[in-house]
């Protein structure tokens, strides 16, 4: 193929609108961003702020405006039997609870290989064998042996592998993974953000990673974007993020993640309350409520985002964290 | 019996087995042997991974269900030996918090009533004004009882519900908490208030808290002492400073090298052990953990390690301790 783009998936003021008892609420709200081929995006926020929903628009199963070209195809205009394609096919999806996730009465074998099957018309015998070619590439030890398990007789790490072996079943060339480690324990979840990152690097493929803790996606991410309230708040290369913070959800996030490296007893610098309500947002900056640096222009107008010297590095702030105390 | 039986403790656990009957007469051996002491407003966290008998042992001790053997001492008080009623009565003294608040929320009763309902179990909603204690255990766990009160739980979010199993297990004034992965289903921001309150409320009540996570970085943040578990029987117990700066045991070092720092020049987040957690119906004989550990040898194979003292209140099961 010639000219093929450098990017995989850019999005343009994505924005999608629910109706709520209470009117229409926005959880994802006018976000833009674009990832290359190849590289780990790192969507980033607590419960409610509208990444989960993010996914479902990307993967056109909620309705939205704005643009999505994944490929070069603006998938808003394509048909419903179109997108039916490229899902399961180009755009793979790995979920956070892989026994929700997984068809209780269907041997692990039949669901691997039912999108090689639907998508690639591929016959029982040679989907087989790549099924159990994608359980070895994916970890699972004796694959053979466990072809005719159903998924209540795996652990939740093994359950989450063949997740993964069958969003990959396809080749596809982006990954979604939502929150793919929080129910694991932390010796699996390692296990799997590295099985996730060996993939991707071997098969040159994008990988969007879901979570809610900054702790988790330092190790993989290429890029990071922090979302609150359905915005992105700030989004960079996650070196540059990691490095200097500025805007101050980023840094509360951070900072709330209990250390292993800290000394007993510290007390955690929490956020308080919660992320507010998509039908009650307030009028400035979504965070002041919550944010301890909150001045009266945060409670009246929105920050647009702004790039920070880097081109890449972005953040909506109005009073951003100065360099010396971001990354402490 | 512990080895420094001189230290007096609240809860003291001595042989505890716990077992559940398996297919064709098989055993899983859920909790095997293990003696364990909490002292008085001591937090003392259980670490392992899923399946290895964390959260058996936690049930065993609140009696939900007994255990197969071994005893319960609380205060002095064998609670395996007691039943029925007056157990109930005694369950003010020793309360649970779970790890999905949800779940463990009645959902068509308002979060009042779930809050008052210790007392009432306990028979002594006729000794004292429930709702008085209920509002004050509102408070205590920072929510409004006036706004709360009569609300059903599917109105409050995760955080606020946990801090209502909080508020429910604190009203009968409890010596003993047992908290099961109480913020493993929490973000991190909200899992740094949950920490947070536990410990201001441990202190201010003098709480002893045997506190069960996967999350070593949780539980180095609460805890006085840490205690390591692996199918059912402790590998490694010791005071938190020490453990963390020089963990004895090899599954110890895996589980702390595991956790993920947030710190793109050294995530940590390496798993130098492999394979998963052996079968708890049939386990490995000797040392447990030697099918995934780096640093097995014959003898490991063959004779069981048990936990000896390393140094003052360092205890570990290995013969090839690090």
């Amino acid at each position: 193929m010639n000219g093929v783009d450098k990017q995989l998936l850019d999005i343009r003021d994505l924005t999608v609108e629910l109706r709520d008892r209470r009117g229409p609420i926005l959880p994802v709200d006018s976000v833009s961003f674009s990832l290359e081929r190849g590289k780990t995006l790192a969507i980033v926020g607590e419960s409610g702020s509208g990444k989960s929903m993010l996914c479902r628009a990307i993967l056109g199963l909620v309705p939205s405006h704005g643009s999505i070209l994944f490929n070069g195809h603006d998938t808003g205009k394509l048909s419903a039997s179109e997108m039916n394609r490229i899902r399961g096919r180009e755009i793979g999806v790995v979920l956070q609870n892989p026994l929700s996730s997984l068809n209780p009465v269907m041997t692990i074998a039949s669901q691997i290989m039912e999108p090689m099957r639907c998508h690639l018309g591929l016959g029982a015998r040679e989907s087989r064998e790549k099924a159990l070619a994608l359980m070895g590439a994916v970890g699972i030890p004796h694959p053979q042996e466990r072809l005719s398990c159903y998924p209540h007789q795996l652990s939740g790490g093994m359950r989450q592998r063949v997740a993964i072996a069958i969003a990959l079943a396809c080749d596809p060339q982006l990954l979604i993974a939502d929150e793919p480690t929080t129910a694991l324990d932390v010796t699996v979840q390692s296990e799997i953000l590295g099985l996730l990152s060996r993939l991707q690097q071997e098969r040159n493929m994008s990988l969007i990673l879901v979570s809610h803790d900054l702790g988790v996606v330092a190790g993989v991410a290429d890029e990071i974007a922090v979302m609150y309230a359905g915005r992105i708040v700030e989004l960079g290369p996650a070196g540059a993020i990691f490095e200097r913070m500025r805007m101050r959800y980023t840094q509360a996030l951070f900072d709330a993640i209990p250390r292993i490296d800290d000394p007993p007893h510290r007390r955690l610098p929490n956020i308080p309350d919660q992320p507010p309500d998509f039908a009650a947002l307030p009028p400035g900056c979504r965070f002041a409520p919550r944010c301890a640096s909150a001045g009266e222009i945060c409670r009246n107008k929105y920050p647009p985002l702004v790039a920070d010297g880097d081109e890449r590095h972005s953040y909506a702030c109005w009073f951003p964290c100065e360099l010396k105390e971001a990354g402490r | 019996m512990s080895g420094s039986s001189e230290r007096k403790y609240l809860l003291q656990i001595e042989d505890l087995v716990v077992e559940f009957p398996a297919a064709r007469g098989y055993k899983v051996h859920a909790v095997s042997g293990v003696s364990l002491g909490i002292g008085a407003g001591e937090t003392l966290g259980l670490v392992g991974e899923s399946g290895c008998g964390k959260s058996s042992l936690a049930r065993a001790i609140m009696q939900t269900p007994p255990p197969f053997s071994g005893k319960v001492l609380l205060d002095g008080v064998d609670l395996t030996k007691i039943r029925g009623r007056a157990l109930r009565e005694l369950r003010g003294i020793f309360q649970m918090v779970f790890q999905d608040p949800l779940a463990s929320l009645n959902p068509v009763r308002t979060v009042g009533a779930s809050v008052e309902l210790p007392l009432r179990a306990a028979g002594l909603d006729k000794q004292f004004d429930v709702q008085q204690l209920a509002y004050e255990a509102f408070a205590s766990v920072g929510l409004d009882p006036e706004q709360h009160y009569d609300r059903k739980p599917a109105q409050f979010s995760g955080g606020q519900c946990q801090r209502l199993c909080i508020a429910r297990a604190l009203i009968s004034r409890p010596k003993l908490l047992v908290c099961d992965e109480p913020v493993s289903s929490l973000d991190v921001s909200i899992q740094a208030q949950i920490i947070n309150l536990l410990r201001d409320l441990k202190e201010s009540r003098a709480l002893s808290m045997l506190f069960i996570s996967h999350d070593l970085a949780v539980v180095k943040n609460i805890s006085d002492r840490v205690a390591v578990m692996y199918l059912g029987r402790l590998c490694e117990v010791a005071p938190c400073a020490g453990f963390f700066h020089a963990p004895a045991h090899p599954y110890s070092s895996a589980l702390i090298a595991a956790v993920p720092r947030p710190d793109p020049r050294q995530p940590g987040g390496v798993s130098t052990i492999s394979g998963e957690l052996p079968s708890a119906i049939n386990p490995p004989t000797g040392c447990r953990f030697r099918t995934r550990c780096p640093r097995a040898q014959s003898l490991c194979a063959e004779v069981q390690p048990e936990l000896g003292e390393i140094a003052v209140g360092h205890q570990v099961a290995c013969h090839f301790p690090l």
